[in-house]
């Protein structure tokens, strides 16, 4: 018997099938889902679409109200077209919340794998080194952080990461920890295979489910954190837009020229909406037990 | 019982020492440092940043640094803030009532919000309230604190001009509907993100309670619904609830320190980013050790609360 069978054995793919048709059965998952690529795509589209590049500052035409001028969101203090803007930062807002999502979810996952089929002391260490990073508030964690480092998107999606595996980690962790003794597993340490082969070709494949909900509630609250410290200004630096950074000094302009601060925060709240919502449907999916 | 106290107040210990460790490694290795200040400053030679380094003992391997630091913590002393020589556990202590009175106000909301909305959405699963409910709070589980905080202002301060914009207090008055006034709209905007995870949990929570036996023996030996729902559903479904009032606290507390920023209120999370501004390490050090304290603190309360109402888990 090779390894193969063995996983076959555990049936998953025949689940997968069915937790893809739940998915897709789902309505609110499926509105998740909407919202995430329209967002996507009007992000990657629309620049080309417009007549204005998100660099380009005319001061002639500072705090022009959304509509006014051909600049559908209106223009930001410096005369920037904030469609140019919006479009562009959700590129980077994004693609900060993906790069966290891998980085959290592998370092997580290992964690987890590890603690979890080991056990004993090297799960009492690890689990508590999740505690603790549970303990601080990550917004504060992250501008600790923040203010020391050089604040490009790569360094931004490094420091959201180290405050946001540890979910990923408890999760996996608890998976691994129930499946240990079952048969499969017993087989697969009969057939000789290495712990290693056990914990990465055995055990996470079948916490694949509960793994990938995480992952995707993880890009919804990165996308929130990166928004946090940049409208505080620890975040992506302008010029370089973000949808955080937009936000940043908006409050200044409330009175004058509220747009500043709708436009950017109306995007936010779609994509985190709308990741929470495709996780929420993919935990339904997943889940076994609940009917429906 | 004493036992289980013991043993939760041992590991919480343990805890604080990995926590206040992370911390301080964090702030340690951080390139730039408290002297880089200095190194700034025309005419500042080496020689002289090392010698201030000597004095503030920053020259000594950090995890040496780290239990010096550990112990004096432990009897009082935080080290004095950079920036105006003042110790720092008493420029947290002159920040702690705000924020406390912010977090305290914005959990109280939650707790019987949510649980208001939790459980009538149980009761009512499926309904129209109950799918309304529950998209509502994906949303506003999903709006950015500091955002909504910035839409509030602009509707009920700006347009409206029903509340104060911000600060927690106006100068010259202090009574204490003044400070109601003020403290409304931060309240419900830290509220917001806590109310919708309350409401979800509770739903979950009541649900289970309901479909039990008890629940049912209740309704078959004739208890009116108003006694069954108030005697045996909601306080059985608020015991897991406890729990998630612990772990919620990292959540609230670094809401507030958004909030505090938008709406100018003088707490510990405002303190936290001027520090930051100034490079003040010690009261930065200090003000992560109190909020993970606070942290620590509230998830012993929580457990020992359910220790309490639930004699199952301290047998274990």
């Amino acid at each position: 018997m090779t390894a193969n069978t063995v996983i076959a054995q555990s049936g998953k793919p025949l689940i997968r099938s069915r937790a893809v048709r739940r998915f897709f059965s789902n309505r609110l998952a499926l509105v998740g889902l909407l919202m995430v690529l329209t967002l996507t795509v009007a992000c990657f589209i629309g620049p080309h679409l417009l007549a204005f590049d998100e660099l380009y500052i005319d001061l002639r035409a500072r705090f022009a109200p959304p509509g006014t001028g051909g600049h559908i969101f209106g223009t930001d203090p410096l005369g920037r077209d904030i469609a140019a803007r919006l479009f562009h930062a959700g590129q980077i807002s994004m693609a900060v919340g993906f790069a966290v999502m891998v980085i959290a979810t592998t370092v997580g996952s290992v964690v987890g794998v590890v603690s979890g089929y080991y056990g004993g002391k090297v799960a009492a260490v690890l689990m508590r080194i999740v505690d603790a990073f549970l303990s601080f508030p990550s917004v504060f964690l992250l501008l600790a952080l923040a203010a020391f480092i050089q604040p490009g998107p790569v360094m931004i999606a490094v420091i959201i990461s180290a405050t946001s595996w540890m979910e990923v980690a408890r999760i996996v962790e608890a998976e691994v920890k129930s499946l240990r003794n079952q048969d499969f597993i017993m087989a697969a340490h009969m057939l000789g295979l290495s712990g290693r082969w056990i914990m990465f070709r055995e055990l996470l494949p079948n916490a694949l489910g509960p793994i990938i909900v995480a992952a995707t509630l993880t890009v919804a609250r990165a996308i929130l954190l990166e928004a946090y410290i940049s409208f505080l200004g620890y975040g992506i630096q302008p010029p370089l837009p973000s949808w955080g950074n937009m936000l940043n000094g908006a409050q200044q302009y409330l009175a004058s020229a509220p747009w500043l601060a709708i436009v950017p925060g109306v995007a936010i709240t779609i994509a985190v909406t709308g990741f929470n919502l495709i996780g929420d449907g993919l935990r339904d999916a997943f889940d076994t037990r609940s009917k429906g | 019982m004493l036992r289980y106290i013991l043993s939760r107040l041992g590991q919480s210990l343990i805890l604080l020492l990995i926590v206040s460790f992370i911390g301080f490694i964090v702030l340690a290795l951080a390139p730039g440092g408290p002297l880089s200040q200095f190194a700034l400053s025309p005419g500042m030679t080496q020689e002289q940043i090392d010698k201030i380094a000597a004095q503030m003992g920053l020259d000594r391997p950090v995890v040496v640094q780290y239990f010096d630091w550990f112990r004096h913590m432990l009897t009082g002393d935080w080290g004095t803030s950079y920036r105006d020589g003042q110790p720092v556990l008493r420029v947290i202590g002159s920040h702690l009532f705000a924020t406390l009175l912010l977090m305290g106000t914005a959990i109280t909301i939650s707790v019987t919000l949510g649980s208001a909305i939790g459980i009538a959405s149980a009761l009512r699963q499926g309904s129209f309230f109950d799918h309304t409910a529950m998209v509502a709070a994906m949303v506003a589980l999903s709006i950015p604190t500091f955002w909504f905080g910035l839409i509030a202002i602009y509707v009920f301060s700006l347009n409206l001009r029903w509340l104060p914009a911000g600060n927690m207090y106006t100068v010259g008055d202090g009574s204490v509907l003044d400070y109601a006034r003020h403290l409304v709209m931060p309240a419900l905007v830290l509220a917001l993100v806590d109310v919708a995870v309350w409401s979800r949990y509770m739903r979950t929570s009541t649900l289970n309670v309901i479909n039990q036996d008890f629940v049912r023996t209740a309704r078959a030996k004739g208890l009116t619904r108003r006694r069954v729902l108030f005697k045996h559903i909601v306080g059985n479904s608020l015991v897991p609830m406890v729990t998630l009032a612990g772990l919620q606290l990292p959540l609230v507390l670094g809401g507030a320190l958004v909030t505090e920023t938008v709406f100018t209120w003088p707490g510990m999370g405002r303190l936290f980013l001027d520090s930051l501004g100034y490079s003040d390490y010690p009261v930065v050090m200090g003000l992560l050790m109190a909020s993970a304290l606070l942290v620590l603190i509230g998830n012993l309360a929580a457990d020992l609360v359910v220790a309490f109402l639930d004699p199952r888990i301290r047998l274990d």
